[in-house]
C-alpha cells in the first residue's frame, strides 16, 4: 500500500509538468487551432530564466586575499556576490530564493516571447495548411533551442532550489505508516501545489471573467464571435501570451527537479503531444487529467515488482514505452480521447 | 513537369542517370567530390524520394521517418555479424524488416488523419528510439551502437574474402578511379556507384509510381479523402501501401548507411533525423520528382560544409577587411557555423517554409514562368 501510495506521489510532479504543458499547448490549439510545436521551447526557455537570474544573482567582486593562498599557492581569490555586499543577509537570501523569484522574471518574458511569435509568425499561418503549421513551428523550436545552447552550453546546469524546501517530508508517519517509508522531497511537494494553482487560475480565468467568456466563445465559433464585433484576434494573441507563460512557469519551477538543458523542451513536448491526444484533443480537462494520470502511469512502470512482472512476459524497461503503448490504445479504442469532442481535427 | 506526358518523363529520367553517374566529376569544383559525401547524397537522396511518396503525393507528414532507417541499419549490421561482410543479404533483410515495421506502424498511424497521424508518428519514433537506446540493448547495443566484432560467428564469411564491406569482393570503399581535371581531384568510389543504382532505380520506381493509376490516387487522397470516401472507395488500402512503399525506401537507405559504413546506432532514429528529412524535401519541392534528390544533396552539402567552418576559417575569409569590422563579423557569424549548424537549418527550415512553400524546385518554376512570360510578351510585340 505505502509502496503504491509512493509511486503516485512520485508521479505526480513530472505528471504536473504534463499537464501544464499539455494546457498551454490545447489553450492554443483551442483557440487558434494551430498545433505548437515550438511549446516545448518555451518551457526550456521558462527553465533559462531561472538559470540567468540564478547567475545573475550569483555575480560577485573578486577580492584577493592578502594573507591565505589556495592549494596552488597562489593568492587565494575570495568571491563576494554583489547581492550580498550590497544589502547583507536579504541579499544572501534573494539569491537562495533566485528560483521562486524567477517566476516574476518569466511573466513578463514569456508574454512578450508569446506576443512576439503570435503577432511575428503564427498570425501568417492561421489560412495555411496544419503541415505548414507544424513545420514552421519545428523550424522555430530548433531555432529557440540551438540559440539558447549557444549561449548556455550543451551542458545541464544546476539550480538548486531554496535551502528551505531542500529535502524530504515524510508523508508516511502522517498517515501512519512506518518511518521513511513514503518520503517525499519537499521542492516536489511545491511543484504540484504550484502546478494545481496555476491550473485553477487558468480555469478560474476562463470562467469567471468577461475576457475569459469571450475566448471560451471563440474557442467554440470563432466566426460568430468576429461578427459580433468583438476582436478576436486580439483577445487570441492574448491567450497565446498566457500559454507561453503557463509553459515557462512551468520550466521556471521546474529546474531545482531537473537540471535544465536545452533539448529538455523536446523531451517533454513530444510526451505533452501524446498527453493532449490521450486527453482529447482541445479539451481543457482532459489535458490536465491525461498529463497527471500519465505521469502516474509512467511512475508506475518504473517500480520494481511492475517491471519484473513485464519482463517475465518478455517486456522489459516497460517504463520507457508505457506511455506511447497507452496513447495508442487510447487512439485505436477512444479515438476522441478522454474528454473530447469527436471530430476534432479530422481532415 | 505537371503536364503527364511520356516523353518528359524519360527525358527528366536520363536527365538524372546522367547527372547520378557524372556526379563526382561534376561535384568537384565545389569540393564534394570525396566518397563519404556522395554517398550520403545518395543514401539521403533515397530516403527522401521515398518519404515524399508519403508526404509530397499523399500528404500524410510523417515525423517518424527515421525510426524505418534506423531499423534498416541495425537489420543490415546484424546481418554482417551473422553471414558475411556481403551487401546483398544485408540490403534485403533490411528492406524486408523496415517494411514489417512499417506495416504494423502504418496500420495504426492510418487510422488518424492530420495532425494526429504526426503526432502517432512521431511518438513511434520516439518509442523505437527508446527501445533502441535502452530496452532492447541485447540487440541494439545500446548507447554504444551496434558494430561488428571478431568474434561475430559469420557464417559465410570465406577464408580470403575482404574484412569490409563487399559485393562479391568488391570493396565498398574501394577508390577504382581519380581523375584530376583542372586542378580539382574527382574520385570515383565503388560504394557510391552502388549507392548510385539503388539511388536510379528508387527514383525510376518513384517517377512510375507518379504516373500510375496507384500515384494518381495517392494524389486524389492529398486533395480530397472525404470525397473519395463519399464515393465509396476506401482509401485505407492506398494510404497504407503509401506508407510502407516509403518506409521500405527508408530501409533500404538505413541498410545501405549500413553498408557504407558498418555501423548502427539509436541517434539515427531520433526526432532531429526525422525532421531533417522533412526538410529535405520541402527545400527541394514537396511532390516533385527531382525536389526531395536535390534537398537532401543541398542539405547534405551545407552540412558537410558549414559544420567544417570554424573561427579560423572565418577569419581567413574576412581578412580583407579592415581591422575591428573583421573581429566584429566573425562574431555574429560564429554562431552559424561549425557546432551551430543546426541553428541555420533551423531558420533555413523556417524560411522555406515561410517564404519557399514550394521549394526550390517550386521556385525554379516559378523564376522560369516569370522569365518565359517575359519573353512570349516580347515576342508578342514583335
Amino acid at each position: 500500500m505505502d509502496a503504491v501510495l509512493l509511486q503516485i506521489l512520485n508521479g505526480l510532479d513530472k505528471g504536473s509538468a504534463y499537464a501544464l504543458i499539455a494546457l498551454g499547448l490545447t489553450l492554443i490549439f483551442g483557440t487558434l487551432g494551430v498545433v505548437n510545436f515550438a511549446h516545448g521551447a518555451l518551457f526550456m526557455i521558462g527553465a533559462f530564466c531561472a538559470v540567468t537570474l540564478n547567475k545573475v544573482f550569483a555575480l560577485s567582486s573578486v577580492a584577493i586575499d592578502p594573507v591565505k593562498t589556495d592549494f596552488l599557492g597562489n593568492p587565494l581569490k575570495v568571491k563576494t556576490p554583489y547581492l550580498e555586499k550590497w544589502f547583507g543577509d536579504f541579499g544572501s537570501l534573494l539569491m537562495d530564493w533566485s528560483v521562486p523569484l524567477a517566476i516574476l522574471v518569466s511573466i513578463p518574458v514569456m508574454l512578450l516571447i508569446g506576443f512576439v511569435m503570435e503577432r511575428g509568425l503564427i498570425r501568417h499561418f492561421y489560412k495555411r495548411p496544419h503541415a505548414d503549421q507544424i513545420l514552421v513551428t519545428f523550424g522555430l523550436a530548433i531555432v529557440l533551442q540551438e540559440i539558447v545552447k549557444a549561449f548556455y552550453g550543451a551542458n545541464p546546469i544546476q539550480t538548486p532550489a531554496p535551502a528551505a524546501f531542500v529535502g524530504t517530508l515524510d508523508i508516511g508517519v502522517m498517515l501512519g505508516f512506518a518511518q521513511n517509508a513514503i518520503s517525499y522531497p519537499y521542492w516536489r511537494l511545491v511543484y504540484f501545489c504550484f502546478a494545481c494553482l496555476v491550473i485553477f487560475c487558468v480555469f478560474a480565468f476562463l470562467q469567471f471573467t468577461t475576457f475569459g467568456m469571450v475566448v471560451r466563445a471563440g474557442m467554440a465559433d470563432r466566426e460568430t464571435v468576429g461578427l459580433l464585433g468583438i476582436n478576436i484576434n486580439k483577445k487570441f494573441t492574448i491567450m497565446f501570451g498566457l500559454a507561453a507563460c503557463v509553459a515557462g512557469m512551468a520550466g521556471v519551477m521546474y529546474t531545482p527537479i531537473n537540471s535544465p538543458n536545452y533539448h529538455m523542451g523536446m523531451d517533454f513536448l513530444v510526451l505533452s503531444f501524446v498527453v493532449v491526444v490521450v486527453g482529447g484533443m482541445g479539451s481543457l480537462p482532459g489535458a490536465v487529467l491525461a498529463g497527471f494520470l500519465l505521469g502516474i502511469l509512467e511512475s508506475f512502470a518504473s517500480m520494481n515488482e511492475v517491471k519484473q512482472f513485464f519482463e517475465s512476459i518478455y517486456l522489459p524497461s516497460i517504463d520507457q514505452v508505457i506511455i506511447y503503448l497507452v496513447a495508442v490504445i487510447v487512439l485505436l479504442v477512444r479515438p476522441r480521447g478522454l474528454m473530447g469532442r469527436k471530430g476534432v481535427m479530422e481532415e | 513537369m505537371t503536364s503527364a506526358s511520356k516523353t518528359n518523363d524519360t527525358a527528366l529520367f536520363l536527365f538524372f542517370i546522367f547527372m547520378v553517374i557524372a556526379g563526382p566529376i561534376l561535384l568537384a569544383p565545389i569540393g564534394a567530390s570525396y566518397p563519404d559525401l556522395l554517398q550520403k547524397f545518395a543514401i539521403f537522396g533515397i530516403f527522401a524520394i521515398g518519404f515524399n511518396i508519403l508526404f509530397g503525393l499523399t500528404g500524410y507528414l510523417s515525423f517518424g521517418h527515421a525510426a524505418f532507417l534506423g531499423v534498416g541499419s541495425y537489420a543490415a549490421v546484424w546481418m554482417f555479424k551473422l553471414l558475411s561482410y556481403n551487401v546483398l543479404p544485408a540490403l534485403v533483410l533490411s528492406v524486408v524488416v523496415a517494411g514489417l515495421f512499417s506495416v504494423v506502424i502504418g496500420y495504426i498511424s492510418l487510422r488518424r488523419s492530420g495532425i494526429y497521424f504526426s503526432i502517432l508518428t512521431l511518438a513511434f519514433a520516439q518509442m523505437m528510439f527508446n527501445i533502441a537506446y535502452s530496452v532492447a540493448t541485447p540487440i541494439t547495443n545500446g548507447e554504444t551502437g551496434l558494430q561488428i566484432y571478431n568474434d561475430d560467428p559469420q557464417w559465410l564469411q570465406g577464408a580470403d574474402s575482404p574484412l569490409t564491406t563487399n559485393l562479391f569482393g568488391l570493396k565498398m570503399n574501394d577508390v577504382f578511379w581519380r581523375p584530376e581535371y583542372l586542378g580539382f581531384e574527382a574520385q570515383f568510389n565503388v560504394g557510391y556507384y552502388f549507392c548510385a543504382i539503388f539511388l536510379i532505380i528508387a527514383f525510376y520506381v518513384a517517377l512510375r509510381i507518379n504516373r500510375s493509376p496507384f500515384g494518381m490516387m495517392l494524389r486524389a487522397i492529398k486533395t480530397n479523402q472525404n470525397r473519395l470516401n463519399y464515393t465509396g472507395i476506401s482509401t485505407r488500402p492506398y494510404t497504407l501501401a503509401a506508407f510502407v512503399i516509403s518506409g521500405m525506401y527508408a530501409g533500404l537507405a538505413g541498410g545501405l548507411w549500413a553498408c557504407m559504413d558498418p555501423l548502427a546506432g539509436a541517434e539515427r532514429m531520433q526526432w532531429t533525423a526525422s525532421g531533417e528529412v522533412v526538410l529535405m524535401t520541402i527545400l527541394g519541392g514537396a511532390g516533385t520528382m527531382l525536389g526531395p534528390v536535390l534537398g537532401a544533396g543541398f542539405i547534405k552539402y551545407f552540412e558537410a560544409i558549414f559544420s567544417k567552418i570554424n573561427d579560423q576559417v572565418l577569419h581567413s575569409v574576412f581578412s580583407f577587411m579592415p581591422e575591428g569590422a573583421d573581429n566584429f563579423i566573425v562574431a555574429i557569424v560564429h554562431p552559424f557555423v561549425g557546432k551551430g549548424w543546426h541553428l541555420t537549418l533551423g531558420l533555413l527550415f523556417m524560411v522555406i517554409v515561410i517564404f519557399l512553400p514550394g521549394g526550390l524546385i517550386g521556385g525554379l518554376t516559378r523564376l522560369g514562368r516569370l522569365f518565359r512570360r517575359g519573353q512570349s510578351d516580347s515576342a508578342g510585340r514583335r
